[in-house]
This record gives C-alpha cells, sequence and structure tokens, in this order.
C-alpha cells in the first residue's frame, strides 16, 4: 500500500506537468479545431526561457517560470497571427500541416542558435531535498511542480469561469458567429487563448526542467505527444477534461514503470489509452454524439 | 436611419442578393418578407456585417457600414436575434445574457437592462441558473431577444423569431416585438409568418429569389391580391 501511495506521489508531478500541455492543445482545439502540433516545442522554448533566466540573469525558479511564461504568451500569439490566422477559412488538414511545419521549425531553430546537445538545468536553481512523510518520500521538487500547476489551473479556472474574457473565449468556441454579433472581436479571443495556452505549456516546460534537470531542442516531442493524448482522452475541447486526462496519464504511465518495467511505460500508457477510447470514443469528459449543433 | 442600396452578395458564384434596397425609418417595425431561400438571412448577416456585398452600400445614421467591422456595427447600436436563436448553450442564461452587454460599461444601467429583460421574460428570471441549452424553444428565443436588448439597441434585426414556435406562443412573441418597438427601438423583422409579421409592421418588402419584388405599406401588401396569393395562403 505504501509502495502505491508512492507511486501515486511520482506520478502526480508528471501528471500535473501533462496536463498543463494539455490545457493549451484543448484551449486550442476548443477555439479554433486546430491541434496546434507545434504546442510541444512551445514548452520546450519555455524550458529554455527558464533556463536562460537562471543561468544568464541569475534569477530565481519563480521569476524563471513567469519569464518563460510572458516570453511564450507572446510567441503563442506570434505564431497563430502569422501561422495559423491566414490559414482560418481553408481546409483542417492544411492548417495541421502547417503546425507541423511550425513545429519543425521551433525545433530546428532552437538546434541552430543553440546546437543540438542537452543543457543541464543549475542544480543551484532548484536544491532537491526530500521529506518523509508517514513513510512517504517526498521531494521538494515534486511539491513545487504539483502545487505550482494546481495553482495555475485554478487561476485558469477563474479567468474562464468569472471574467469577461473567459466569457467570451467560451462565446466564441460555442458560436463564433453568434460571438461576433455580441460584439466579441473573433481575432483577440484567439490571440488570447493562444497567450493563456502557451503561458501553460512553458510553465510546465521550466517544470520539466526542474524535474529531469535537463532540457534539449527536442524535449517537447513527447510529452507534447502524451500530452495530446491526455486532451484526448480528456475529451479535446473540454478543459477539465485536459485536468484530468495529463494527470491520468502521468498516473498510469508512473504506475507502469514501478510495477513492470519503463521500457513498456509508453506501450502500456498508450494501450490503455486506446482502451478508454473505444470504449468512449468522445473521451472521459466528452459529450456523446447525438448532441444538438 | 438605415438604407441599403443595390447591394448584391454572392457566396461563392450564387448571387444571392440582387441589387436590394431597403429602408428603415426610425422608430417603425418594417418586415422583410419571402420564402425560404429568398434571401432574408443574408440580408440581415450583411447589415451586423458577418457578409460583405460585392457591390452596393448600407447607410446607418450617416455612416457607411459595409467597411465598419462587426463589433464596432453592435457598437453603433445595431444588434441582431439571430436564425434559430442561437443562444450559447452551454453557458447559464445569466451568462447568455452578460454577453448581449459585452461591449458596455455602464454597470449600473446594464443592471437596470438584466432587471427589465426579467420583467419581461419571467422565466428567464426563474432560470438564470440554468444552461441556456436546457430551455424549451420558446425559453430560448426569450433569451436571443433578452440577449440582443442588453445591448440597448437602436436598431434591431430579427430574423424568424417565429420559427419552430406553437401558436400561442408565436403570438406572445410578436406581442413583445410590438412592445419593444413601442419602447423606442426600431426594428427590422425577418419572417414566413407574413400574416403575423404584416399585422405588427408598418413598411413591408418582399424577397424573392434576393430580389425585393414588391414593398409598401404593411396593410397594404396585407390586401394586395400577390401578397394574399403568395404568402397568406389565398
Ligand atoms: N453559406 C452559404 N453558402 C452558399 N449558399 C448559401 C449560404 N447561405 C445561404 N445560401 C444560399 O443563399 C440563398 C439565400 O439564403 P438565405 O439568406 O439563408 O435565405 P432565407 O433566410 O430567406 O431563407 C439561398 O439560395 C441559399 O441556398
Ligand atoms: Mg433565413
Amino acid at each position: 500500500m505504501l509502495e502505491f501511495t508512492q507511486q501515486i506521489v511520482n506520478g502526480l508531478s508528471l501528471g500535473a506537468i501533462y496536463a498543463l500541455i494539455a490545457l493549451g492543445y484543448t484551449m486550442v482545439y476548443g477555439i479554433i479545431k486546430l491541434i496546434n502540433f507545434a504546442h510541444g516545442d512551445i514548452m520546450m522554448v519555455g524550458a529554455f526561457v527558464g533556463y536562460f533566466s537562471l543561468t544568464l540573469l541569475g534569477t530565481n525558479i519563480m521569476v524563471a517560470m513567469v519569464t518563460a511564461m510572458i516570453a511564450c504568451a507572446v510567441l503563442g500569439v506570434i505564431i497563430e497571427k502569422v501561422a495559423y490566422r491566414p490559414l482560418r477559412n481553408s481546409t483542417r488538414i492544411a492548417a495541421l500541416i502547417t503546425a507541423i511545419g511550425v513545429s519543425l521549425f521551433l525545433e530546428y531553430i532552437t538546434i541552430f542558435l543553440l546546437g543540438p546537445s542537452q543543457k543541464v538545468f543549475p542544480e543551484s536553481a532548484f536544491p532537491i531535498k526530500a521529506y518523509d512523510l508517514a513513510g512517504l518520500s517526498v521531494l521538494n521538487k515534486d511539491i513545487f511542480v504539483v502545487v505550482s500547476a494546481v495553482v495555475l489551473m485554478l487561476i485558469l479556472q477563474y479567468i474562464i469561469k468569472w471574467t469577461k474574457t473567459g466569457k467570451a473565449m467560451r462565446a466564441v468556441s460555442l458560436d463564433q458567429e453568434a460571438a461576433v454579433l455580441m460584439g466579441i472581436s473573433v481575432d483577440k479571443t484567439i490571440s488570447i487563448t493562444f497567450a493563456i495556452g502557451s503561458a501553460l505549456a512553458a510553465a510546465a516546460g521550466v517544470m520539466y526542467g526542474v524535474y529531469y534537470s535537463t532540457v534539449n531542442p527536442l524535449m517537447g516531442i513527447i510529452p507534447g505527444l502524451k500530452a495530446f493524448v491526455a486532451a484526448v482522452l480528456g475529451g479535446i475541447g473540454i478543459i477539465p477534461g485536459a485536468m484530468v486526462g495529463g494527470f491520468l496519464m502521468g498516473l498510469l504511465e508512473t504506475m507502469v514503470s514501478g510495477y513492470g518495467s519503463s521500457l513498456y511505460r509508453d506501450a502500456v500508457a498508450f494501450g490503455v489509452l486506446i482502451l478508454i477510447l473505444l470504449i468512449k470514443p468522445t473521451g472521459l469528459f466528452g459529450k456523446d454524439t447525438g448532441e444538438k449543433v | 436611419m438605415l438604407r441599403s442600396v443595390d447591394l448584391d452578395v454572392y457566396y461563392g458564384a450564387i448571387h444571392a442578393l440582387k441589387k436590394l434596397s431597403i429602408e428603415v425609418e426610425q422608430g417603425t417595425i418594417v418586415t422583410l418578407i419571402g420564402a425560404n431561400g429568398a434571401g432574408k438571412t443574408t440580408t440581415l448577416k450583411t447589415i451586423s456585417g458577418l457578409l460583405r456585398p460585392r457591390n452596393g452600400s448600407i447607410v446607418y445614421k450617416n455612416t457607411e457600414l459595409t467597411k465598419v467591422a462587426p463589433e464596432k456595427i453592435v457598437e453603433m447600436g445595431i444588434s441582431q436575434v439571430p436564425e434559430g436563436r442561437r443562444v450559447f448553450a452551454s453557458m447559464s442564461v445569466l451568462e447568455n445574457l452578460e454577453m448581449g452587454a459585452y461591449l458596455r460599461k455602464d454597470k449600473k444601467a446594464m443592471a437596470d437592462d438584466m432587471e427589465n429583460v426579467f420583467t419581461r421574460f419571467p422565466r428567464l428570471k426563474e432560470r438564470r441558473k440554468q444552461m441556456a441549452g436546457t430551455l424549451s424553444g420558446g425559453e430560448q428565443q426569450m433569451l436571443a431577444i433578452g440577449r440582443a436588448l442588453m445591448a440597448r439597441p437602436q436598431l434591431l434585426l430579427m430574423d424568424e423569431p417565429s420559427m419552430g414556435l406553437a401558436p400561442l406562443l408565436v403570438k406572445e412573441i410578436f406581442e413583445i416585438i410590438k412592445d419593444i418597438n413601442e419602447k423606442g427601438t426600431t426594428i427590422l423583422l425577418v419572417e414566413q409568418n407574413a400574416h403575423m409579421a404584416l399585422s405588427i409592421a408598418h413598411k413591408a418588402y418582399v424577397i424573392e429569389t434576393g430580389e425585393i419584388v414588391l414593398h409598401g405599406e404593411a396593410k397594404d401588401l396585407m390586401n394586395s391580391e400577390e401578397v394574399k396569393s403568395a404568402y397568406l395562403g389565398g
């Protein structure tokens, strides 16, 4: 039982990171029906901004995270404006291919600028401590990741539920034309969505750096893919779905490595996901079809 | 108040509005009647700026609308109750009404208007926390009207507000439209229900395949043989 609880503790941090990335996927999909394949790479850029903030500017980890969030919010807005907006009325496949292009662009421009090798997150930025909680070993980095992720998710929930901007985001994703008739600017609302989603990915990137101690230009691919699956698992376009999907994904992965072999980690995790989607194709939180449009 | 001159609107190769000219005088109810597919919705969407004409102009209070952004058009005082109600299904009744007032900053007056909507539609007040998608068709229509009123429009565009409603409700909706107009809002009402529309309107236009084929005083059209045979069932 203790062993099991320990696995859960380990899985939570990973899950929190996936959940933060999954939120960006799901928010963007909800509003423009685009799978933003560059989203994982935005997380990578965030990790690098955090890295340079720690090493070059010598900031503390909180400042590094906020800096990364701001930088990636701007990056996300620019990507949407330059790459996706001109394609808003074209086919989905054209937008999807563009997203893959943006993804490769971000990966290889980073390699071009910084070289392909990984960089070590300075340990001094986050000296690791372990706590003993009733027999469970809890690392301070786990606490940092889970607490910051939960705080960010609460802020996000607040924005979406209670602020005028959040309500406009919901209105645009429900019915774009009707939203325009309310005087809501669709362009502005989509920009805000990209800004928020990218900032969350950047935060996840810095957490990932803290968690695994390294950053590299291709680090966004696998977590990006898993977060995407997490978003689909929760029901793409549904915000609580992305949160739950992300945590589930992280837990599953740690359970499989803990009890089985880390070799099968991804295979089993994805297998379980395929199974869930076979049973409920719209995802855990997805409405069943037959829903009126 | 509003005048469109020689509007040509296309959907790709489909010529949906052909040299369409209509005029809406301040303080009146003007109705645009015509069969399904005639171009009524296209007309309202063009006024709201959702569609742009290839040729022609729309002048509202001395401003050319065809180049103005749709959100600015709302700000200038033109709101629309779209066809099929289009309420935000998974937002509450209250949130839908708030969205109607999206561009306003006068909190106090907004609260008053919200009260007015609730006085006009007590059912909405009872259900204000409920998701709009769970309302009945009639209640959704009331919400769509209330939402448009929350913008304090000077000109209200209404696209088939009676669509899909039971006869008793249709009557109620038309009473409400008349009342909104009497309280000072100019209305451009699009309808397939020609009889009801003509009975409350001052002026009327008849549209067929994108062209205005008849226009005049509503009561004259009600008695015209052409309108009787084509739209009033003999
Ligand atoms: N999105 C669209 N794409 C192509 N054709 C359209 C579109 N919307 C409407 N039309 C066509 O334009 C004409 C006018 O449509 P509409 O304005 O919706 O008519 P109404 O509201 O009078 O029923 C119809 O022939 C319709 O088929
Ligand atoms: Mg129509």
